[in-house]
């Protein structure tokens, strides 16, 4: 069964005109289309990538699985169950076993906390355990992210590296035995010769500890070094899900295809082809009908251009596409 | 030769005594040649283009033995003698943030006018027309300019800082990660209209990032910065088919690349040292699985590999083993306690 299943979940959100607009009687609400009907799911143990650039949702949709936002329309069923409906000690759990690891160290950590009490807080909020054994959890996972336990316990956040503290954001996520990790860009902040050492972690706890994983990341070379599955967004739609070599080897979606051709390569003999589309990506609000993509897509036609969202249709074994030229493209 | 360094120093004093952020730097950049400079945060790399700007805080002591624009001596010029005929003229810059570097509540256009007409003696319908020119260039509509900053995205920012930089088409443009923050597709717009703009004027460029793939893309020649010190120089394609320096493997083995999906990343064990009273043999010494006695001891010089390729390492003859250890993971797993 899929610990995450997301179904048809939109989020909106109403931007109402300035006081000014509004005495002179001009200016009319606007709608920002933050996601707008997509549909996902996580499997047990996978990673799965989110790729898109700023602006395509990606950390709206954290927020929502998280339910750190209510959705507009839609459902999010968490091994089953609907988490818009969770209370009480129901809501607890949830609240346990979904954990984000965020992604500015230096931002993320209470500078007044020793490690031990950063890693040991989320367990002492919701009384998991005596006094004993979460001293025995917290050092044995501050051992399991690499940093040595008697020598970090009492270290405060300004006293270590960047990596050391996501490390530590790390451990005070895992701490608390979490099925579904979130993680947002948690290397964009670090130096190139350490991600690795980090990314490593990641999948290795990944596997050993069992939990599924939602990677969010702009960098598609990142993302094909990590996740299992990749899902690509643009405007609050979803464009593309695949296998990851599936998606980078062979992208159906005009999108997708622009992002992976655009990325660098650590080569100084290769040079980048100049990208099929042009314009810049739109604002979310009042988006035009039809596919969000359709204004900057080289192969664009009249349904394209209307109402309803392509949806997502598979091509070959689990690889969607919402495109309704995918089939003519190839 | 353009700009020519030798043995620049930097210290900033502290009250825990002086940080060496920027130790015994030799590098020079031709006439119509990109430079690139990488290296992790807090390598030196800010403090070494803000040394050549004079644009170090109070407190930050600059030495050299030689650093020369042309035929100028930059090191010992006086201050308005330099901002009259070097800054802005013959030196420019792209800084790091453009979002932060142009002020919100000024039209765009109004702030290019006054960086020239504040090097320059021109008149305001002079400067507005290098204006409209200068938009045209960079790709940005002439109804831009008397736009206000926040109705600019973030590349168009970046378009218009390049704009301000060759507003008086200087010989050197020095651009502080210029595509840092942008997304790739808009990163890689950038890239090709600084290529363009290139084509035209032969500027040369010192570019400044720690993104490997960018360096790779745009660099004639590049120059690898650790702890202070210039590690390794030597031609694009060189640095990256022939490395010499561990550092230079091990920043290669730590950047992943799409070409190939699921290559096992490398890191580098360990941090870079404090720069707090200056470091004893070779700054990568504690973080390198091929260090010896020696480089504990003795810092290495910057020596000639081929032509044009130079490395400060100690076992710079022993590059090929190096090159072939350096791949394998185990190479990098040489002391846990250094992690």
């Amino acid at each position: 069964m899929a610990v995450l299943e997301v179904r048809g979940l939109t989020r909106h959100f109403e931007v109402r005109p300035g006081l000014l607009a509004r005495l002179v009687g001009q200016g009319q609400q606007q709608v920002i289309k933050a996601v707008e009907d997509i549909s996902f799911s996580i499997g047990e143990g996978e990673i799965l990538g989110l790729a898109g650039e700023s602006g395509c949702g990606k950390s709206t949709t954290c927020l929502l699985i998280t339910r750190l936002l209510e959705p507009s329309s839609g459902e999010i069923l968490f091994k089953g169950v609907p988490i818009n409906s969770l209370e009480g000690e129901d809501l607890k759990t949830f609240r346990r076993k979904v954990q984000i690891i965020f992604q500015d160290p230096y931002e993320s950590l209470n500078p007044r906390f020793t490690v031990f009490d950063l890693i040991a807080e989320g367990p002492r909020a919701l009384g998991l355990w005596d006094v004993r054994e979460t001293e025995e959890r917290v050092l044995a996972m501050l051992a399991s992210v690499g940093l040595t336990p008697q020598e970090y316990r009492a270290r405060y956040p300004h006293e270590m590296s960047g990596g050391e503290r996501q490390r530590v954001g790390i451990a005070s996520a895992l701490v608390m035995e979490p099925e579904l990790v979130v993680a947002d860009e948690p290397l964009s902040m670090l130096d190139v010769s350490i991600r690795a050492d980090i990314l490593d972690l990641l999948r290795g706890l990944s596997s050993r500890l069992g939990f599924s994983c939602l990677y969010v990341s702009h960098d598609l070379a990142i993302l094909s070094n990590i996740a299992d599955r990749l899902m690509v967004m643009y405007l609050g739609m979803v464009a593309e899900i695949g296998s990851i070599e599936d998606v980078i080897a062979d992208p159906q979606h005009p999108y997708t295809n622009a992002l992976v051709e655009a990325v660098p390569a650590p080569d100084p003999r290769y040079r980048r082809p100049v990208p099929k589309i042009h314009g810049d990506i739109a604002r979310p609000i009042d988006p035009p009908p039809g596919c969000r993509f359709a204004p900057r897509c080289p192969h664009a036609i009249d349904i394209c251009r209307k109402d309803p969202l392509p949806a997502l249709m598979e091509t070959e074994n689990h690889h969607l596409t919402a495109c309704h030229r995918v089939g003519d493209l190839t | 030769m353009l700009l020519e360094l030798d043995n620049l120093c930097v210290s900033y004093a502290t009250r825990a005594g002086p940080v060496h952020a920027v130790e015994g730097v030799r590098l020079s950049i031709g006439e119509d040649e990109v430079l690139g400079l990488a290296g992790e945060s807090g390598c030196g790399k800010t403090t070494l283009i803000k040394s050549l700007l004079r644009l170090l805080p109070k407190g930050a002591r600059v030495d050299a033995t030689r650093m020369m624009f042309k035929d100028a001596d930059i090191l010992t010029m006086g201050d308005r003698d330099f901002r009259r005929r070097i800054m802005w003229n013959e030196m420019s810059l792209v800084p790091q943030s453009a979002q932060a570097s142009l002020n919100p509540v000024y039209r765009v256009g109004d702030q290019v006018i006054e960086a020239i007409r504040e090097h320059v003696d021109m008149s305001i319908s002079a400067a507005r027309a290098r204006v409209e020119e200068l938009f045209d260039l960079v790709g940005l509509e002439p109804r831009l300019i008397t736009a206000y900053p926040h109705e600019f995205s973030g590349g168009m920012r970046q378009r218009a800082m390049i704009a301000m930089a060759l507003a008086l088409d200087p010989a050197l443009v020095i651009m502080d990660e210029p595509t840092t923050g942008l997304d790739v597709l808009v990163q890689e717009r950038i890239i090709r209209k600084i290529r363009e703009l290139r084509e035209k004027s032969h500027h040369s460029i010192l570019l400044i990032t720690h993104d490997i793939s960018v360096i790779a893309e745009m660099s004639d020649r590049i120059a690898i910065m650790y702890a202070g010190q210039i590690m390794e120089v030597a031609p694009a394609i060189a640095l990256f088919e022939e490395p010499v320096h561990p550092y230079t493997l091990g920043l290669k083995n730590a950047f992943p690349s799409i070409k190939q999906i699921g290559k096992p990343l490398i890191s580098i064990p360990g941090s870079p040292p404090s720069l707090l009273g200056g470091v004893d043999g070779c700054p990568f010494a504690p973080r390198c699985p091929f260090a010896v006695e020696v480089c504990r001891k003795e810092r290495p010089p910057l020596k000639e590999i081929a032509p044009g390729h130079v490395a400060a390492c100690h076992r710079s003859d022993e590059a090929p083993h190096m090159r072939n250890q350096a791949s394998e993971k185990e190479t990098w797993q040489f002391s846990k306690s250094v992690a």
